[in-house]
C-alpha cells in the first residue's frame, strides 16, 4: 500500500484489519454523502420551480419510508459496531508471551527501557513478529503513546500504568508521536520506532547505547532499591510485620476489610507509594508511605523484581 | 416590551416564574450532582482512607447545623403561607427568622473550619498523617461545603432584598411570587445539605 | 407592505441607552449578533494564523508557545463565544417570540441580564488574552491545566464559568417561553420545527451547562487554592475530569447542530414550497438527540484508559444517535421531491449543510467504530470530522438562517447575486480546508502539532489555500449584508412568501410584534399544492 499516499505504512499485525475497516467505513460514508448529496442536486434540478413537471400526489408521510431509513442505518452501524468493537478487544488483549518494556512519558520525552536494561529516549527498538507489551507511565501531564504504521494508540496517564501491545510485522523506522497535548514542546515529543529482525534487536540489546556501563535489568535495579530503601528490613524478616512477598505477583490478596484484590502492577505500585490504601488482612499500617521518594522509573523498577520474586524463591 | 404586557394576567405570570424556577433547580441539581458523582467515585476508589479521614469532622456540630438549616426550611415555608394570605407582618418575622437560622448556620459553619483549620486539615496548611488519600476527601469536603455555602449566602441575599421590598411597600402578587420561588431555592439548598452531611460526615461512622 | 414611515423596533428609539438597556427580545438578539460577529473574526483570526503556520513543517511564523495559544484562543472563543449562543441566542431570541405569536421572551430583564453576563465572560476570556493568553486547549485537561500550564487559565476558564450562566438563562428563558406563551392554537405539533430544535438545544443548556460550571470550579480550585480533587498525586482520577468535562462538552456540539437542523426545516420547505416531509418523526429526532446526546460523551476516551466495556456502551450509544440524524437528512431530502424548488442564498446554505453534515455525521459513525478510533483518536481526522459539523454543520445553518430571516430583522433585502456567490465560495472553500484533514489524519497527523513531518506537507498546503478561500468567503456576506442595511431595497412584509407567524408581522416588526394575538388554525408550512400559501 506504500504507493497510496492515503495510508501509513501498514507494518503490524493490526494494521491490515484497521485498514480495511477504514475502507469498508469510509466506503459507506462516502457512499452515503454522494447518494445524498445526488438526491439533493437530481431533485433541486428535476423539481425547478419554472419547470412543468407532474407535482401531483406529493407525498408528506409515510411510515414504510421512516421505517426504512430507520432500518437500514441502524443495520449499518450495528455492523459497523460488531467490527469495531471486535478489532478493539485484539487491540487491548495483549498475549501473555508478549515482550513487556517500560514506557515513561515525561514533559517532553519518552523514556525506554528493555527487559535486559538497555535504556533509550524517544526511540523504541522492537523485535519483528514477537508481539510487545509497553507498560507505560507518566510522570507529569497526560500524554498518549501513538505509532501510525502500526495503528495503535493509547494515553499514557499520571498515577496509572496503562498498556499498549503490537507485534511488528515489517522492518524499518517508523514515527512516534505524543497525540495527547502535553504542553509547550507537545509537536516535539516525537520519536521513531525501529522495527529489527529478532536477531538484530538481539545484538541491538547487548549493546551499551549510549552507557558507559552495561545495562542493569529492571528486576536487578529493583533488588538494589529494595535494600537501599530500606524494604528489606520488615519485608524480608521472619518476625511477621510486614506480608511476605514471594509468590505475590497475580494472586489474590485478602484486606483487612474482608474484601480482596488481585496483586497486579497497579496494586502494587498503589501499596507502596499510599500503604494504607488497601490494608492486608492481619498487619498493622505501619509502612511509611514511598509517594514522592520514588520516581516512576524506580517504581517500575521495584514492581519487576516483585514479580521475579516466586514463591519458595530465596531472596537474592 | 414592558413585562407586565407580556402574559395576560398575574395567574399565568406566577405560573411562568414557577415553572423559570424548576427550571432553575435543575441545573443547579446538575450542578451538585457533578460533584456528588464525582465524590462517590473517589469514595469508592478510597473508602477506607475517606472513612478515616470523615471521623475527622466536626459531626456533632454539623448535627446540630442540620437541625439549625431544617428549622429555617419551616420558617420559609411559614413565610410562602404568610405572603400567600397576605400577612405582610407575620411575612416579615418569619423571613427574618429564616435569615436569622441561615446566618446561624454559616457562623456554624465558620467554626468548624476554624476548628479544621487549627486541627491541621486545611488545604495549605494540611498537617495531618492520616492515609494519602485523605487529603483528597478533605478537599471534596471543603469544595462541597463551601459550593453550599456559597448557595446559602446568596439565598441570604435574596432573602434580605425579600424583606426590605416587603417592608417597604404592600404585597402584591408579584412579590408573593418571589417569596414562593426565594422558598424553592432556599428548600433545595436546605436538600443538597441534606444529602451533604450523611455524605460527608456520617460515612465513616457506619459501622 | 411596511410603510418607511412605520415605527419599528428599529427606529423606535435611537440612543445608546435604548440599545443597551433595551428589553425587546429583538434588540437583545441584534446585540448578540453583533457580539457573536466580532468573536467570530476574532476566533478566525487566530485560524488563520494557525493555517499559515502549518503551511510548513518547520516553525517559521510562531513559536510553539504562540501556536498553542492561538489553537486555544481559537477553540475557546469559537466554541463558547461563537457557536454556543449563535442560533440560540440571535435567531432563537429573534424568532421564538415572533413564531408562536408572543409578544416577547417569558422574562426580558433575564434576556438582556443574559446578554450582559456573556459580554463579561467573553471580556474575561479577551482579558485573558491580551495578557498573555492561555495554552490548555479548550478542553482544560487535567492536571495540565490544573497544576503544570503557566499561562492564564483561571481568567479564560472563569470567562467560559460565566458565559455559561448566560447560556443556562437563554435555554430557561426559551424553555419557559415555549411552555407558557403559545398564542392560541398553536399546539406542540403546530410548531414550525425550528422551535422544536430550539426546545431540544434549551433542555442541554439547561441541564449540561452545570457540569461544565462545576468542573471549571474544581479546576480553579485546584490550580488557585491548591484544592485538589483532580491531582494525581493525592489519588484523583485522571480521568474524571474528562467524564464531567465531555459530559457537557459532547452535548454541546448538539447546542451548535440542532438549531442549525431547525434552521434548515424552515428554509428547505419555504424554497421547496412544499409542508416538511415527516413533521413528527424531525421533531422527535431532534428529541432523542438531545437525549441520547447526554450518554455517549465516554466516546471522546476510547484510549484514555477508560475500561474497555465502558468503551463498548459509550460506541454503541454514539451509534445509535447516528439514527435519529440519518432520520432528519431522509426526511429533508424526501421534502424537496415533487416541490417547487428556487436555489436562493438560504436555500443553497440548507443544501449545503444536508450535504456537510452527512459526511461529518458519518466520519463521525467512523469515530465512534471502536478498533479504528484507536487510530484515529485526537489526529486531524477528528478536527475534519468536528470542523464538518460545527463549520460545515452550524456556521452554514447559521449564515443560512442570517440570509433567510435578514428580511425580517433588517427590513432590507441583500444582493440575491452576491449571497449565492459567497455560499458557493464557502462550500468550496470548506471543503477543499477541512476535506484534506481526513487523509491527513489517516496517515497520522496529530492534533495541536505547529511541526510535523514533511511527508504531510502536500495536504496541509491544500487545506490552508482552501482556507484562504474560505476567510473570503466569510468577509464577503459581512460587507454585503452591510451594504444593504443603507443601500439595498426595502423588504415587502413577506418576501419569500413563507409561512410561519413571523412573517405576519411587518419587516421589520414593531416593538411589539403583533397587533393582536394571533390565532393559529393549522400545522406549520402551510403551502398549497401550487406552492401558494395557504393562510395568506
Amino acid at each position: 500500500m506504500d504507493s497510496v499516499p492515503f495510508f501509513p505504512p501498514q507494518a503490524s499485525s493490526m494494521a491490515a484489519q484497521t485498514d480495511w475497516l477504514y475502507a469498508l467505513s469510509l466506503g459507506i460514508a462516502l457512499f452515503f454523502s454522494l447518494l445524498i448529496a445526488g438526491l439533493l442536486l437530481s431533485l433541486a434540478v428535476r423539481y425547478e420551480y419554472r419547470r412543468e413537471v407532474d407535482r401531483s400526489n406529493a407525498v408528506e408521510e409515510s411510515l414504510g419510508l421512516e421505517l426504512l431509513w430507520t432500518a437500514v442505518p441502524l443495520a449499518l452501524v450495528m455492523l459497523l459496531f460488531f467490527l469495531g468493537a471486535k478489532l478493539f478487544f485484539a487491540l487491548r488483549r495483549s498475549p501473555a508471551e508478549a515482550l513487556e518494556i517500560h514506557v515513561v512519558g515525561r514533559q517532553w520525552m519518552w523514556k525506554v527501557q528493555h527487559p535486559n536494561g538497555r535504556r533509550e529516549i524517544n526511540e523504541l527498538h522492537v523485535p519483528i513478529g514477537w508481539p510487545v507489551r509497553l507498560r507505560m507511565i507518566s510522570q507529569d501531564v497526560i500524554h498518549s503513546f501513538f505509532v501510525p504504521a502500526f495503528r495503535v494508540k493509547q494515553d499514557v496517564l499520571p498515577g496509572r500504568y496503562s498498556e499498549l501491545w503490537f507485534t511488528a510485522t515489517r522492518g524499518g523506522s517508523y514515527h512516534l508521536f505524543c497525540a495527547e497535548y502535553c504542553g509547550t514542546s507537545h509537536a516535539r515529543m516525537v520519536g521513531r520506532v525501529v522495527a529489527l529482525d529478532p536477531a538484530e534487536y538481539q545484538r541491538w540489546l547487548s549493546g551499551f547505547g549510549a552507557a558507559q556501563q552495561p545495562p542493569v535489568s529492571p528486576q536487578a535495579a529493583g533488588a538494589a532499591l529494595f535494600e537501599k530503601m530500606g524494604c528489606a528490613v520488615c519485608h524480608r524478616a521472619s518476625d511477621g510485620r510486614a506480608p511476605t512477598l514471594e509468590g505475590l505477583y497475580g494472586r489474590r490478596v485478602l484486606l483487612a476489610d474482608g474484601r480482596s484484590v488481585l496483586a497486579d502492577e497497579e496494586y502494587l505500585r498503589k501499596s507502596i507509594l499510599t500503604p494504607g490504601w488497601k490494608l492486608v488482612a492481619g498487619f498493622a499500617p505501619i509502612m511509611p508511605a514511598y509517594a514522592g521518594r520514588l520516581d516512576e522509573e524506580e517504581i517500575l523498577q521495584l514492581i519487576a523484581y516483585i514479580r521475579s520474586l516466586q514463591r519458595g524463591a530465596r531472596h537474592g | 416590551m414592558p413585562e407586565e404586557a407580556i402574559f395576560e394576567d398575574a395567574l399565568e405570570r406566577r405560573q411562568a416564574a414557577a415553572l423559570g424556577m424548576w427550571t432553575f433547580l435543575a441545573t443547579e441539581v446538575l450542578l451538585f450532582g457533578a460533584l456528588f458523582v464525582a465524590y462517590a467515585l473517589n469514595y469508592h476508589l478510597h473508602a477506607d482512607a475517606f472513612r478515616e479521614a470523615a471521623r475527622r469532622l466536626e459531626h456533632l456540630l454539623a448535627g446540630a447545623n442540620t437541625a439549625v438549616l431544617l428549622s429555617s426550611s419551616w420558617t420559609m415555608a411559614m413565610a410562602v403561607h404568610s405572603a400567600a394570605a397576605g400577612r405582610r407582618r407575620s411575612l416579615l418575622a418569619y423571613l427574618a427568622a429564616t435569615m436569622l437560622l441561615g446566618a446561624a448556620f454559616l457562623g456554624v459553619k465558620a467554626i468548624e473550619y476554624r476548628t479544621e483549620y487549627e486541627h491541621g486539615l486545611f488545604p495549605g496548611r494540611f498537617t495531618w498523617q492520616g492515609p494519602a488519600p485523605a487529603r483528597l476527601f478533605f478537599n471534596f469536603y471543603y469544595a462541597l461545603t463551601g459550593l453550599h455555602a456559597a448557595h446559602v449566602s446568596a439565598g441570604l441575599a435574596a432573602l434580605a432584598w425579600l424583606w426590605l421590598s416587603a417592608f417597604r411597600a404592600r404585597l402584591d402578587p408579584r412579590s408573593v411570587a418571589a417569596v414562593e420561588n426565594t422558598g424553592l431555592y432556599w428548600h433545595l439548598v436546605d436538600m443538597v445539605w441534606i444529602f451533604l452531611y450523611p455524605m460527608l460526615y456520617l460515612m465513616g461512622r457506619a459501622p | 407592505m411596511a410603510e418607511p414611515t412605520a415605527t419599528s423596533y428599529l427606529n423606535a428609539a435611537y440612543t445608546a441607552r435604548s440599545w443597551l438597556l433595551t428589553l425587546d427580545h429583538k434588540r437583545i438578539a441584534l446585540l448578540y449578533m453583533v457580539s457573536i460577529t466580532f468573536f467570530f473574526f476574532v476566533g478566525g483570526a487566530a485560524a488563520v494564523l494557525l493555517r499559515l503556520e502549518l503551511l510548513s513543517p518547520q516553525a517559521d511564523l510562531v513559536v510553539a508557545e504562540t501556536y498553542n495559544r492561538l489553537f486555544t484562543i481559537h477553540g475557546v472563543i469559537m466554541v463558547f463565544f461563537f457557536l454556543i449562543p449563535a442560533i440560540p441566542a440571535v435567531l432563537g431570541n429573534f424568532l421564538v417570540p415572533l413564531m408562536i405569536g408572543a409578544p416577547d421572551l417569558a422574562f426580558p430583564k433575564l434576556n438582556l441580564a443574559s446578554w450582559y453576563i456573556f459580554m463579561l465572560g467573553g471580556s474575561l476570556c479577551l482579558v485573558a488574552l491580551l495578557f498573555g493568553g492561555v495554552d490548555t486547549g479548550w478542553t482544560f485537561y487535567t492536571p495540565f491545566s490544573s497544576l503544570y500550564s503557566n499561562s492564564n487559565v483561571m481568567l479564560t476558564a472563569l470567562g467560559v464559568f460565566v458565559a455559561g450562566f448566560s447560556s443556562i438563562l437563554t435555554g430557561l428563558n426559551f424553555i419557559v417561553t415555549i411552555h407558557t406563551l403559545r398564542a392560541p392554537g398553536m399546539h406542540w405539533f403546530r410548531m414550525p420545527l425550528f422551535l422544536w430544535a430550539i426546545y431540544a438545544t434549551s433542555l442541554i443548556m439547561v441541564l449540561g451547562t452545570p457540569v461544565l460550571a462545576t468542573v471549571l470550579v474544581l479546576v480553579a480550585l485546584e490550580r488557585g487554592l491548591g484544592i485538589g480533587i483532580f491531582d494525581p498525586r493525592l489519588g484523583g482520577d485522571p480521568l474524571l475530569f474528562q467524564h464531567l468535562f465531555w459530559f457537557y462538552s459532547h452535548p454541546a456540539v448538539y447546542i451548535m447542530i440542532l438549531p442549525a437542523m431547525g434552521v434548515v426545516s424552515e428554509t428547505i420547505t419555504c424554497f421547496s414550497r412544499r409542508r416538511i416531509f415527516g413533521y413528527s418523526f424531525i421533531a422527535f429526532a431532534s428529541l432523542a438527540i438531545a437525549l441520547i446526546g447526554f450518554l455517549v460523551w465516554g466516546h471522546h476516551m476510547f484510549v484514555s484508559g477508560q475500561s474497555m466495556y465502558a468503551g463498548m456502551v459509550f460506541s454503541f450509544l454514539s451509534f445509535l444517535v447516528a439514527v435519529p440524524s440519518a432520520i432528519k437528512v431522509f426526511n429533508w431530502t424526501a421534502t424537496l421531491h415533487k416541490g417547487r424548488i428556487r436555489l436562493s442564498t438560504p436555500m443553497l446554505y440548507a443544501l449545503g449543510f444536508i450535504g456537510l453534515f452527512t459526511l461529518g455525521g458519518l466520519t463521525g459513525v467512523m469515530l465512534a467504530t471502536l478498533g479504528l478510533d484507536v487510530h484515529m483518536h485526537d489526529t486531524y481526522f477528528v478536527i475534519a470530522h468536528f470542523h464538518y459539523i460545527m463549520v460545515g454543520g452550524a456556521v452554514m445553518g447559521y449564515l443560512g438562517g442570517v440570509h433567510f430571516w435578514w428580511p425580517k430583522i433588517s427590513g432590507r433585502l441583500y444582493s440575491e447575486w452576491w449571497g449565492r456567490l459567497s455560499a458557493l465560495i464557502i462550500f468550496i472553500g470548506f471543503n477543499l480546508t477541512f476535506f484534506p484533514q481526513f487523509l491527513l489524519g489517516y496517515l497520522g497527523m496529530p492534533r495541536r502539532y505547529h511541526v510535523y513531518p514533511p511527508e504531510f506537507q502536500v495536504f496541509n498546503v491544500f487545506s490552508t489555500a482552501g482556507a484562504s478561500i474560505l476567510g473570503v468567503g466569510y468577509l464577503l456576506p459581512l460587507a454585503y449584508l452591510l451594504w444593504s442595511l443603507r443601500y439595498g431595497p426595502r423588504a415587502e412584509g413577506n418576501p419569500w412568501l413563507a409561512s410561519g407567524l413571523e412573517w405576519k408581522t411587518p419587516c421589520p416588526p414593531p416593538v411589539h410584534n403583533f397587533d393582536a394575538t394571533p390565532v393559529v388554525r393549522h400545522g406549520a408550512y402551510a403551502y398549497g399544492p401550487d406552492g401558494e400559501l395557504r393562510d395568506a
